[in-house]
């Protein structure tokens, strides 16, 4: 820098010398890096070869011969693939993730916004939560709410019944499983239209009002549109849709929707987690807009819920977005803590089994990063395109 | 103490009150901020409320929206009783307008957008209209041209001159001015004080927390000097300024006026 600021007071050919002076080195700093990087790879080569360890993704195609307790795409231990197991791998990362960031986002806003109450007790609360939450590892929270909540559930036989047939034990919560027949498809159908529906009447109202000035309350209707029109479809059409029980056996339960207690812990543990740091962006968001703002707009007559609508949070939610960009990606790099439990995630399955058995480290490793920076770059691209859609202008 | 409804010496003061403050007493924690306050404000007059700081001018201007709350006493906006009834507020305040020391544009809105904002959304008015008030509240205040900027790009003076027009695009009977030239380069007081003249002309009932004894002078019907919760002096501007009846009254005029 300082070279940069004296160059232009300093003689012609003192300037040459020294800008390929400069060049020089960068070259030199290029060439050993790339040099480090070239004798690492021989390095790795030589001794996976000494080890018999084949290189490439011929392995991809193999067949993996170990079991994942949970999987969303058919997969069995005996026919198929390491690329398979990679896939099942993979959607359970994205699962655990995309329900975490659903229900951190709702649980964060919620105590955020409580601990902003001017109710002594709901903010001091938010608060505790808060101060209690982050600062624990979370790895180690991962191993309360596996080992010390869901481990200490009843055995088998005494699992807790939930109503409706559902099962609460040390193996899992067993919820009905809902069985969808053909005829439902009209209800699905239904709900899209409805949604559209309600679009339009959005749209029909905000026309309406700039004409008119007459501000129309969407709720009912909307309500109306989204539940009530699906669910007389859903009537209509002889209720297309059928639960399959859990069945409890001696020795199992069958039948049914399986929630593994890896799969609660992790879930549960990500969501608490991040929501009390979502809380803290969120109260941080809303407390940059000035106090100034809400007073302009309540001395204009607004009331507070439509000051809130059209002045505070429009203001918050610029200053929300991209922090709470980084809580997502926090949140879904930390899924991988899944394997402290044993939740069968993209490290478990694939960094972890696959890579024992193969012995291809680098491939799977390789594999495996391009992926989280790939979920990652695709995370932050959304949350971008829609920080642009709330930014403020101010131009 | 002075009582506020004495002189009927003012002829432009009609028998309408816009504003009657009686026995207001207000607390920050330990702090009385406000101490016994009487006044009664006839419609179209325009006091202009001065006294150093701390002195809870602002304060009682900001009891008269009820943007601050109070202990004891009384205040009754144009025939409303304020009250903790939000409806009643917000029915106060869709008839006085405010303008602040700091502007309090909302920068996420046009200057266009700021002025419709509560014709649309109060008012119930069409999108149209309300544009149409806007526009003819934005050329009142000169600046017509800056309706498609957002209030980052205006200069101060500019800035406080859209936050008149967006007070005056409601149509309200009485407005505050809690210190509108304070924050302002010394360039840029004039362009606003000039409209607030602008303003007076009008006939519009007018609180101004202000140093600005020139404007004072020129348009005030009373001037009102407050120390320590209180009003100490209230009268006339001639009379004011000539024969201060306080000791801390002639003080503080020295102070100001050099």
């Amino acid at each position: 820098m300082a070279d940069i600021a004296r160059s232009s007071a300093a003689r012609p050919s003192r300037r040459h010398a020294r800008n390929i002076g400069n060049l020089a080195l960068q070259v030199a700093l290029v060439a050993i890096v790339l040099g480090l990087i070239a004798a690492a790879a021989h390095n790795a080569a030589v001794n996976m070869a000494k080890a018999n360890i084949a290189h490439g993704f011929g392995f991809w195609n193999n067949t993996a011969g170990f079991d994942i307790s949970q999987a969303l795409v058919g997969y069995s231990a005996s026919a198929s693939t390491f690329g398979r197991a990679f896939w099942v791998g993979l959607l359970n990362t994205l699962l655990v993730s995309a329900v975490a960031i659903v229900l951190s986002t709702a649980l964060g806003f919620i105590i955020g916004i409580a601990r902003l109450s001017h109710n002594w007790l709901v903010s001091r609360l938010a608060g505790g939560y808060v101060e209690l939450i982050r600062n624990i590892p979370l790895l180690l929270q991962i191993l309360f709410w596996y080992n010390a909540v869901l481990k200490s559930l009843p055995e088998l036989k005494g699992s807790v019944t939930l109503p409706f047939g559902g099962f609460l034990n040390n193996r899992g919560l067993f919820l009905p499983k809902p069985v969808f027949a053909p005829d439902f498809s009209a209800v699905v159908i239904a709900l899209a239209i409805g949604v559209a529906c309600a679009l339009a009447l959005r749209i029909w109202a905000r026309r309406r009002q700039e004409r008119t000035g007459e501000q129309v309350y969407l709720l009912g209707p909307t309500l109306a549109l989204i539940v009530g029109l699906p669910f007389i479809v859903f009537l209509v059409a002889g209720k297309p849709l059928t639960f399959g029980i859990p069945d409890m056996g001696r020795f199992n339960i069958r039948g049914g929707l399986e929630i593994l207690p890896e799969f609660a812990a992790l879930l549960i543990a990500l969501s608490v987690y991040t929501a009390a740091f979502i809380a803290e962006v969120v109260r941080a968001g809303v407390l940059a807009v000035p106090a100034g703002q809400t007073e302009a707009a309540q001395a204009l007559g607004l009331r507070s819920t439509t000051t809130l609508r059209l002045v505070v949070v429009p203001q918050a939610m610029r200053m929300i977005v991209p922090p709470l960009t980084s809580q997502y990606l926090n949140l879904t790099k930390n899924s991988s803590l899944a394997v402290a439990i044993g939740y069968p995630d993209l490290v478990q399955v694939f960094a972890g089994s696959v890579l024992n058995i193969t012995g291809q480290a680098v491939e799977v490793i390789a594999i495996t990063m391009a992926v989280y920076l790939s979920i990652s770059l695709v995370t932050s691209l959304l949350m971008s395109l829609y920080g642009r859609m709330v930014a403020v202008v101010e131009r | 103490m002075v009582q506020g409804s004495t002189d009927a010496a003012d002829e432009k003061a009609r028998p309408e009150v816009a504003v009657e403050i009686a026995g207001l007493n207000k607390w920050f924690g330990e702090f009385h901020v406000l101490r016994d306050i009487n006044l009664n404000v006839a419609r179209g007059e325009r006091i202009v409320i001065c006294g150093p700081s701390g002195s809870g001018k602002s304060t009682l201007l900001r009891c008269i929206n009820h943007l601050e709350d109070w202990q004891t006493g009384r205040i009754v906006v144009d025939g409303i009783e304020l009250n903790d009834d939000p409806r009643q507020i917000v029915a106060v305040r869709r008839d006085v307008g405010m303008v602040f020391q700091h502007f309090n544009l909302f920068p996420h809105l046009t200057v266009l957008e700021n002025c419709t904002l509560a014709p649309i959304w109060v008012r119930q008015m069409p999108k149209r209209d309300a544009e149409a008030v806007a526009m003819k509240y934005l050329e009142r205040v000169r600046i017509p041209e800056q309706a498609e900027k957002y209030p980052a790009r205006l200069s101060g003076g500019q800035q406080q001159r859209v936050a008149i027009a967006r007070a005056l695009c409601m149509n309200p009977n009485i407005m505050l001015f809690d210190e509108p030239t304070s924050a302002l380069d010394p360039e840029m007081v004039k362009e606003v004080l000039d409209t607030m003249v602008g303003l007076a002309s009008d006939g519009i009932t007018m609180l101004v927390v202000s140093h600005e004894m020139g404007f004072a002078r020129q348009v005030a019907d009373r001037v009102m000097f407050m120390a320590d919760g209180q009003i100490l002096e209230i009268n006339e501007p001639k009379a004011f300024f000539a024969h201060p009846q306080h000791e801390r009254t002639r003080l503080f005029l020295q102070q100001i006026l050099h």
